[in-house]
């Protein structure tokens, strides 16, 4: 039903319901003692549909979506790998779905148990002391990880550290975290292979310093060999090390953040721990500190008691809360799942796989595609276009062309270090099939694009919808039914 | 794992078990093989050898042996047999409302949750539209012209709605919240207050609502950017706020309203009461408590604060054939383009509870949520008649409720929630000085709540 294309409110009659409710016996009329004044005037239009509409509707919605189970998702940054079915049942379980957040402790043991363990998992993983599994996604782990930077330093009465030092090839959410957490942002540049240029963060190292925002590998892929060096350079300085835990995958079997000296990390449970992506969310963005920063997580934190039982806790040093309850825990219930199926045997087989897909495409595609950095990578790598620039097709071409083949495009125009930028993560759950096919279609555009450049310039033709006039929906922001019926008169 | 030597020039100890967890990575010795001989290295540890040889792990993690599937289902299991589903009669934020069934076999379509942000419109149009129905849906409850695609929770979206007030007033860097708004989206707020540098101030309650009189004395400073108050509070109390907005934006500040989305079917909405942001947790619409989430942020505003609005908004548009379609719009606003100039952080959102919420509002619509409010209040009526009628509560504030209210006793409700608990009932919930706080949902039948009254007064 690809040509499907109506909303669920173009359904609606008047009349129609797709839901039972049990009769009112209770002989009151509560809504009665509200006053009118306090009551809503004008209804809310929402459709009245059967329910056999809503599903065909929603599953008809399904059909034009691209998901990990449809096809290849190379989309650099995001580790578009496996989401196991397993965990989606477990996690579905009535057993932890029921369970209310102020529920007495003694009635969530199961509960608090899976995310004390995980708690604990995720601290050994990166070589952390200590994990707060409340924040929701990667961005809000940053934010809370840089509260935790900031509230140790006003800890010790050391309140002009301001200022965040961040490579300006990292993540959007790097600055923008810092931002929102009340620091300024200093940019420390990169060297032609995207490494943070250690003579240029130097003289950025003084007392108003609260630390640096890294990832490794860096957004290139590539990994920051000088690691060591910088750390020792931001803790003589009086900084402290944050780890954007995107970027974690290759590291999983490998290397240990704690261990390279980073202090404070997240971890982005949905990319490195294959919880779903949910077509935008949710994710789950555990923070890791190491030792001397323990006591600045924030509330609600879960402990083990002397007695064996799990409790809730509420820390007085710590920086405050950055969640109504404990974070989305069915997630966590998902990452804990996938650790578990895992175990301490394979889980060393992810970033050495991970790694070897990714270096595996990039040295199959470096003829016809620019690697703007020789040697090896880590999960990703970027290309910045086709190598024959004369071709007029660009990186935005190309990702459209790939819809046509059936693949997902990878992320483009990020870095922002090169203005090509095609950012490609393959993930250890693709076999090398897939990887073949991937390469064999990459070489065809690249070919179409030598010997019918328009082919590519004008891809995609075969989707659902083609090229979307996003110019026109930002000038006139149409943003709900309402809006479209009225834009339509 | 065991590491390669130099002679070994095929990592055959490369993989060092094959249990059953390599169904997630599929690579045969002699895929790795060819791949390796594509490089152009001679083992995969080859592929690290820019990483300082001292951060190479080496340990056993500290993580069991894999688990087959059968033992995982059992682990979860036992974990879940030491979890305890109750009947609830408590609320604070987290409500026990019916899910249709339809809803959970909608959301299982992978073709949804395997999916991420809609970049790639083309092939992205149902999460696109999805998201388009939800801001559509969130915006008739809310009666504001503008949602965006789903914020963390419900506490987050107050603290952005704190930033859009602040970032949308000139020169002004101060917010007032009421105290009736729930303790813990106060505490969120407040902590991203304390650390983005925004004064602010806590307004005490009065007699269980706002406390408007100090509001108003409070907006004379002149440095007041914005107020947020709640709907219902977190009494239960439905508050009027008659007054309110016109005297904030006499003094040039904005108001937000804190709003449980399910009640607005039937409730007075932020937009009739003058708000300029509306916020909320979309807990309410029929999610499971899941012992406190995945949940769902809303932020709802004015065509006038539209540009200062955090996250994705999905606009409609046509394409390159005329045909209608959806697309992320507005993006200038967002991290991955302005970076430390964004409105605000955020990147992964809630998206799988928004088509969740959408699907819940579809299938109960115009006239289910209506039913869904007046069943939940008729009971929570019912509950706080009987009550008072046992002669040992008494109101703890006269003022109208919906689904959720508070009565004062002496009696020993430690011990009396402590025996609901021995029944498999969760009591309401303790705020202390005698005061306890109840909530009835749809769920809530007739016999439960005797049941729930009886046990409580038998002593």
């Amino acid at each position: 039903m690809k040509t499907y294309d109506k909303l669920i409110f173009e359904l609606s009659r008047p009349g129609r319901k797709g839901y039972s409710l049990p009769a009112d016996n209770f002989g009151v009329n509560g809504m009665a003692e509200i006053p009118s004044d306090l009551l809503r005037k004008n209804e809310a239009e929402l459709p009245e549909v059967s329910e056999l509409e809503v599903v065909r509707h929603f599953t008809n919605l399904s059909s034009k979506n691209f998901g990990v189970d449809t096809g290849f998702y190379p989309l650099g940054s995001c580790t578009m790998k496996y989401n196991p079915k397993i965990n989606e049942e477990v996690a579905a379980l009535p057993s932890f779905n029921n369970i209310h957040p102020l529920q007495d402790a003694s009635t969530a043991q199961g509960a608090l148990e899976l995310y004390y363990n995980l708690q604990k998992m995720l601290s050994n993983i990166a070589g952390l002391t200590e994990f707060t599994l409340n924040p929701y996604a990667g961005a809000h782990g940053e934010l809370t990880g840089l509260m935790v930077m900031r509230q140790y330093h006003i800890s010790r009465g050391d309140n002009k550290r301001t200022k965040v030092i961040v490579p300006n090839s990292a993540h959007g959410t790097n600055p923008a975290s810092a931002m929102v957490a009340g620091l300024e942002v200093v940019e420390v540049k990169s060297k032609p292979n995207g490494s943070i240029d250690v003579e240029d963060l130097r003289p950025l190292l003084d007392d108003t310093i609260a630390g640096i925002m890294m990832t490794n590998p860096n957004t290139l892929g590539m990994f920051e060999t000088e690691i060591l060096e910088i750390a020792k350079l931001v803790h003589e300085a009086g900084g402290l090390l944050y780890y954007d835990g995107a970027n974690l995958n290759p590291l999983l079997g490998k290397v240990r953040p704690g261990d390279m000296g980073f202090d404070i990390m997240h971890i982005n449970l949905h990319k490195t721990f294959s919880t779903p992506h949910g077509g935008g969310g949710p994710g789950s963005g555990p923070v890791g500190v190491a030792k001397h920063l323990v006591e600045f997580l924030p509330n609600p934190r879960v402990k083990k008691g002397e007695n064996g039982k799990f409790f809730v806790d509420f820390g007085e040093e710590s920086l405050g809360s950055v969640s109504t309850f404990f974070g989305n825990f069915g997630v966590m219930m998902k990452a804990y799942a996938y650790i578990l199926t895992l175990g301490k045997e394979n889980i060393r087989n992810v970033g050495p796989l991970a790694t070897l897909n990714a270096n595996y495409i990039k040295e199959s595609l470096k003829d016809d595609y620019l690697l703007p950095i020789e040697g090896v990578c880590k999960h990703e790598f970027v290309f910045d276009g086709l190598k024959d620039k004369s071709t007029g097709v660009t990186t935005l071409n190309v990702a459209k062309r790939l819809l046509d083949y059936g693949f997902h495009a990878p992320t483009i125009y990020f870095p922002l270090l090169f203005h090509e930028s095609m950012m490609i993560e393959p993930t250890e759950t693709e076999s090398k099939e897939t990887l073949d096919d991937f390469i064999e279609v990459m070489h065809k555009v690249a070919k179409e694009a030598r010997e019918t450049p328009e082919e590519v310039i004008n891809a995609p033709l075969t989707t659902i919808v083609r090229k979307l006039d996003e110019t026109g929906a930002a000038k006139n922001p149409i943003l709900s039914y309402r809006a479209l019926k009225e834009a339509a008169k | 794992m065991r590491e390669t030597t130099d002679s070994c020039k095929i990592p055959l100890n490369f993989i060092s078990t094959k249990t059953m967890s390599d169904k997630f990575m599929p690579h045969t010795e002699e895929d790795i093989r060819a791949m390796l001989e594509k490089i152009g290295v001679a083992s995969i540890d080859e592929l690290y050898g820019d990483v300082p040889e001292e951060v190479i792990y080496r340990e056993d993690y500290n993580i069991p042996s894999a688990m087959s599937e059968i033992e995982l289902r059992r682990h979860f299991n036992e974990l879940g047999s030491k979890n305890k589903s109750l009947t609830i009669f408590a609320g604070g934020g987290a409500y026990d409302h019916y899910a249709p069934s339809a809803i959970g076999h909608l959301l299982a379509r992978s073709e949804f949750y395997t999916a991420y942000t809609p970049y790639q419109p083309e092939i992205s149009q149902g999460t696109l539209q999805y998201i388009f129905e939800y801001q559509s849906m969130i915006s008739e409850l809310t009666g504001m012209e503008a949602t965006n695609a789903s914020m963390y929770d419900g506490a987050t979206a107050a603290a952005e709605a704190m930033f859009m007030m602040v970032a949308s007033a000139k020169k002004k860097n101060r917010v007032l919240i009421s105290d009736t708004v729930s303790e813990r989206v106060v505490r969120v707020v407040k902590t991203y207050a304390k650390f983005h540098g925004v004064a602010l101030t806590v307004i005490p309650e009065n007699d269980g609502v706002t406390n408007l009189e100090a509001i108003y004395k409070e907006l004379e400073e002149g440095d007041v950017a914005g107020v947020i108050v709640p709907t219902p509070n977190k009494y239960g109390i439905v508050e009027d706020f008659t007054g309110l907005a016109d005297n904030i934006h006499s003094a040039k500040g904005s108001l937000a309203i804190f709003a449980d989305p399910s009640t607005l079917a039937v409730l007075r909405t932020p937009a009739e009461w003058g708000a300029d942001v509306a916020c909320g947790d979309g807990q309410s619409l029929g999610m499971p408590l899941a012992f406190g989430g995945p949940y769902l942020g809303y932020i709802s505003c004015s065509k006038s604060m539209l540009r200062k609005m955090p996250g994705r908004v999905v606009g409609a548009t046509k394409d390159a054939d005329g045909k209608r379609a959806y697309v992320l719009t507005l993006q200038a606003r967002e991290q991955h383009i302005r970076r430390e100039k964004a409105t605000s952080n955020i990147c992964s959102n809630q998206s799988l509870m928004a088509l969740y919420a959408t699907i819940y509002l579809s299938l109960l619509g115009k006239e289910g949520l209506k039913e869904v409010n007046r069943l939940s209040c008729d009971g929570a009526h019912y509950l706080y008649d009987r009550l008072i009628s046992t002669g040992k509560f008494t109101p703890a504030f006269d003022k109208p409720f919906l689904k959720e209210f508070v009565l004062k006793t002496e009696l020993d409700m430690e011990k009396i929630n402590a025996r609901l608990l021995e029944n498999g009932i969760m009591g309401g919930l303790l705020l202390g000085n005698g005061l306890v706080e109840f909530a009835v949902t749809e769920k809530r039948t007739k016999e439960e709540i005797d049941t729930l009254v009886n046990l409580m007064v038998e002593g």
